[in-house]
């Protein structure tokens, strides 16, 4: 049996690794060059406790449910995932009555360890808090990840089970007929299959019209972030909230996996047809900075190496859209607004079951659940570190400067799919330092070049007409 | 992991990097220099218009030029060199210092470590300008290195941010090579670079400079297809109805270097201006066998003054190895009025004669540098693109370290 | 009569000079505050002169480029038809830094140098 699932965002990625397990045949089908690149490229990377989300609907189903899973696909995947723990942080009478509700929602939706925190003992643990502070709920379960790392790492190792993967092929049709899926066409060709899983993100609205289903309807909504440099990360050690409001988790303030620190979102709808509209605005940035300096005001904002947009679908429900439809084969996982990240890998394995129910799959006895990541020896053993070097001394040479990317690091990054200047970069890291590719960008593009074999100005930062340079200065 | 004793360990291998190492190995030092890059020179190799060595050399040379002189000094002096190698980490106790390269992993043993790797590039994302993230945008060292070390064309048509030094060098070496430059914006009232490269590089192929401007907002998705330029108010803040729309693929930004002091940053104690460590007048850091020199202690106007300042702190370092730097009483220099960059951040004594440098915030005329009430020193004109040197000799210095702070200041005269 | 506004380079004041021309040559020179302001003035309201300094071409190496100048400053006016020239030339690596690229470039005395070894 043949499975698409459309979108290799970290939710259809992860989709596509679960029903790897099964006896089936899966084939993932990305519009973009590479995978991660729409809602999941500019997300916060929390791995939210659950605590946020009203007993009773979907999202509250599956937060906590997808938290308790990270430990384990960190360690299969090797992705990097720490449990900071979290505050939400009340400085008024009303936001105090909020810390009480949302104590409330989390222990209904089985979420351990929380404890309502007074003033002082926020302080001493973070002492750079606005010591206005009142009160804050602590959520020991809360943790950072990194968003596009997912999507990646279940990609590769789906891969290695099995997948097809179809990158930069985007979706145009699904056949349907009799009330059943019964292919997906592409811009390249029609593929004949018994079931799809729609996991296209901002669009999945689009892939379920093209089955011809209604809904569901989806709309934009921008976060726009502040990136500090990799020396500030020290300043804040746990992801602090302020209390939400009926609109969103509020503008919060993070310790990156890389040592950062992320300010945002902020929380902007914008019309349905606004899907590309990743572009930041001088009120929202603004915006992003008083939320954030309203609760740790002394923020060292000087260190400011990014400042970027991302856009997640938001839908009149506000609540994951997921499972079978009345078109028989054709299962969603749409409308993944927050805490969908938190929620994908738990998602994922219920989703893959249900299909595996449905169609009768078996589990199979060879699955491999286990990924290595690019090994980044700074972080090795020397003894590690060395041997690398001996085997290729690329291992040896340092690209990026600020976050000890190696040659090695880059050729492996290329080995496993990077096209692009920004596929390295996510892979690697290499240009995501403070110097934010200033030092780098012409030797990645370099080495890009080289193991492409392609002139540098054929290399692209993200695809379609995002070169670097335009030609050579001597033709 | 090998280990290496040694005298001096000089770290960067750019025109102090190479001076410090020259000076250090002539002093008898056994003195081994650290280059991350593939090749001596540092920024200079990409510099390849001329107006540099001057005072060095009694002539111009570009870039490169300057460059291989310097690199035959070094070879000269009998230090090694060791390129590809990058800098892991300083331990302080010892010191010891790591180093990754091709080879493998190694551990120094020195006596005295010179820091002299430079400046790293204000990056876009340190502006917080809004619009989309196309590609087309580069710092201006970025898109230099592109041009003229790798021979590539970084776009058609362009539009610069920031009129400092090499951002004008940026306008003219585009124009020649056939790419439109639009204009260069500067958020200030009055040119970022000198006088020289306003005329030379703007005037003299007519390309519009639009002081008291900056860029409100990027467009294009894949690739930069144009910005919004704005004009600001003396707050710097974008006046609502100057915007308008110029179409360029790219965009270069000449808005300032900050001097690299990762790595050293938990070590020594940085000045907040500067941003760099706090040097004396031998470019010795609070910590003693910590030596800095060149644009990672402040960011200079001359490469002939960073040679310098590495000769001394090369000379410096192997007088510590052996022994022969006692350290001294410290006495803080003090800004005054209209002071921003300053060099060095204390006196303590141990020199027999040194220079001090010194930055304007804005340009000025008919001035008086005054240093403690000792040194009083007549500017005709100061401008921030220029560092103002003053030479403190024997005399001046054994006055100046009776005090308990040194006030330095700019006033009309 | 003609009147030429410019600025000095020759120190960082920056005097702003005011030059009368009569056809090719200079009548007066006013807003200098030191006679090396006159001299700059005199030679630059006739005929400016710059260095250029641009690239050419490397064959059969590993560089793609290598970094020239004029050993001398050339007219200003004929910097476009320079940059046409240096387009067309081209070198063989490897090449030792100061190699003349062409000699009396453009009738000019100057000759094109190399600035730095190409590989």
């Amino acid at each position: 049996m043949r499975i698409a699932v459309i979108g290799a965002g970290a939710v259809g990625s992860l989709i596509a690794r679960e029903l790897c397990r099964y006896e089936a045949e899966v084939v993932l089908f990305e519009r973009a060059p590479d995978v991660g690149w729409g809602v999941t490229k500019a997300n916060s990377g929390i791995v939210h406790a659950g605590f946020h989300d009203e007993p009773g609907t979907t999202r509250a189903r599956f937060c906590a449910a997808g938290n308790a899973l990270y430990p384990e696909l960190a360690t299969d995947l090797e992705i990097p995932f720490r449990r900071t723990g979290a505050y939400v942080l009340a400085f008024t009478t009303e936001e105090l009555s909020v810390l009480e509700e949302l104590r409330e929602w989390g222990e209904v939706n089985g979420v351990p360890g929380l404890e309502l925190h007074r003033r002082e003992e926020i302080l001493a643990r973070e002492p750079r808090v606005n010591p206005e502070v009142r009160a804050g709920l602590w959520s020991p379960t809360v943790g950072i990840t990194l968003p596009w790392e997912i999507a990646i790492a279940a990609v590769e190792n789906a891969l290695d089970n099995g997948l097809e993967l179809h990158l930069g092929e985007p979706v145009v049709g699904i056949e349907v007929s009799g009330g059943r899926v019964r292919a997906v066409r592409t811009d390249k060709g029609r593929y004949p299959v018994e079931a799809v899983v729609n996991a296209a993100g901002l669009f999945a609205d689009h892939i379920a019209q093209m089955a011809g289903l209604e809904g569901p309807a989806l709309h934009p909504r921008r976060g726009e972030y502040v990136l500090l440099d990799e020396t500030t990360g020290g300043l804040v050690n746990v992801v602090l909230f302020p209390a939400p409001t009926q609109v969103s988790k509020g503008i919060l303030v993070l310790p990156t996996v890389d040592g950062g620190l992320l300010l945002g979102p902020n929380a902007h709808d914008l019309p349905p047809d606004a899907r590309e509209a990743t572009e930041t605005t001088r009120e929202g940035l603004e915006e992003v900075i008083e939320g954030a300096v309203h609760l740790v005001p002394d923020l060292p904002l000087h260190k400011t190496v990014k400042t970027f947009a991302g856009l997640r679908p938001e839908s009149p429900q506000k609540d994951f859209v997921l499972g079978e439809t009345e078109v028989a084969g054709f299962y969603q996982a749409a409308a993944m607004r927050s805490p969908g990240l938190t929620a994908a890998p738990a998602i994922a394995r219920w989703l893959a079951h249900e299909i595996a129910l449905a169609h009768g799959l078996e589990e199979r006895t060879d699955f491999r659940p286990v990924r290595k990541r690019i090994p980044h020896p700074a972080d090795l053993p020397e003894a590690e570190w060395e041997a690398l070097i001996r085997k290729d001394p690329r291992w040896g040479r340092i690209v990026c400067f600020c976050n000890r990317v190696t040659e090695g690091e880059i050729v492996e990054a290329i080995r496993r799919g990077a096209r692009t200047l920004d596929g390295v970069k996510f892979r690697t890291r290499a240009g995501f330092g403070r110097c934010q590719g200033g030092f780098c960008t012409d030797r990645i593009l370099e080495i890009l070049a080289r193991e492409l074999g392609a002139e540098p100005w054929e290399v692209t930062a993200r695809g379609g007409a995002s070169r670097i340079v335009l030609g050579e200065a001597r033709p | 992991m090998r280990t290496y004793t040694v005298d001096v360990l000089v770290v960067g291998g750019g025109a102090a990097g190479m001076a410090a190492a020259a000076a250090a190995a002539r002093e008898g030092a056994r003195t081994v220099l650290l280059e991350r890059g593939e090749r001596l020179g540092g920024v200079l190799e990409q510099c390849i218009h001329p107006g540099f060595g001057l005072h060095r050399y009694r002539e111009e040379l570009t870039g490169p030029e300057f460059a291989h002189r310097m690199r035959q000094e070094l070879d000269d002096s009998g230090a090694e060199v060791l390129t590809g190698a990058t800098v892991l980490e300083i331990l302080p106790d010892g010191p010891a210092v790591k180093v990754v390269s091709p080879k493998g992993l190694k551990k120094f043993r020195p006596r005295a470590v010179v820091w002299a790797v430079g400046a790293r590039e204000r990056p876009f994302g340190a502006l917080r300008i809004p619009g989309t993230r196309p590609s087309g945008v580069f710092t201006a060292g970025l898109a230099q290195r592109l041009l003229d070390l790798e021979g590539l064309l970084p776009g058609r048509r362009a539009v610069i941010l920031g009129s400092g030094d090499i951002g004008l060098i940026m306008a003219r070496r585009l124009h020649l090579e056939g790419v439109e430059v639009r204009a260069v914006l500067e958020i200030q009232p009055f040119p970022g670079g000198l006088t020289r490269n306003v005329v030379q590089c703007l005037r003299d192929f007519g390309i519009p400079l639009l002081l008291s401007h900056t860029v409100a907002e990027v467009h294009g998705r894949e690739r930069l297809e144009g910005i919004t330029a704005v004009r600001v108010d003396e707050h710097r803040h974008p006046i609502p109805g100057t915007e308008r729309r110029i179409e360029a693929d790219t965009l270069i930004l000449s808005v300032g270097l900050i001097p690299e002091v990762r790595l050293i940053e938990d070590t020594v104690p940085l000045d907040p201006v500067n941003r760099g460590p706090r040097v004396n007048g031998r470019l010795q850091t609070e910590v003693p066998w910590l030596f800095a020199a060149g644009n990672c202690v402040a960011v200079f106007d001359l490469v002939d003054t960073v040679a310098e300042l590495g000769e001394r702190a090369g000379a410096s370092a192997a007088r510590y190895a052996r022994g022969e730097l006692p350290p001294g009483k410290p006495v803080p220099l003090v800004r005054g009025e209209n002071v921003v960059s300053l060099v060095p951040s204390y006196l303590d004594g141990t020199a027999e004669s040194a220079r001090m440098y010194l930055r304007v915030p804005r340009p000025m005329e008919g001035v008086a540098v005054d240093v403690g009430g000792v040194v009083r020193r007549r500017v005709p004109v100061a401008r921030p693109a220029e560092m103002i040197e003053i030479p403190l000799d024997g005399d001046a210095l054994s006055e100046l370290s009776q005090k308990e702070r040194i006030v330095v200041e700019v006033k009309p005269k | 009569m003609t009147e030429k506004k410019l600025v000095c380079v020759s120190c960082p004041m920056g005097c702003e000079l005011t030059v009368v021309l009569e056809g090719k040559k200079v009548v007066s020179v006013s807003g200098n505050r030191c006679p090396r302001g006159e001299e700059y003035a005199r030679s630059e309201a006739v005929e400016p002169r710059r260095v250029l300094m641009t690239l050419v071409r490397v064959e059969g190496g590993r560089d793609r480029v290598v970094s020239v100048k004029t050993d001398r400053p050339i007219p200003l006016r004929l910097f476009p038809k320079a940059m046409a020239r240096v387009r067309e030339l081209s070198v063989r690596a490897p090449v030792a830094i100061g190699t003349v690229i062409e000699e009396n470039f453009l009738s000019t005395g100057a000759n094109l140098v190399t600035t730095r070894p190409a590989r």
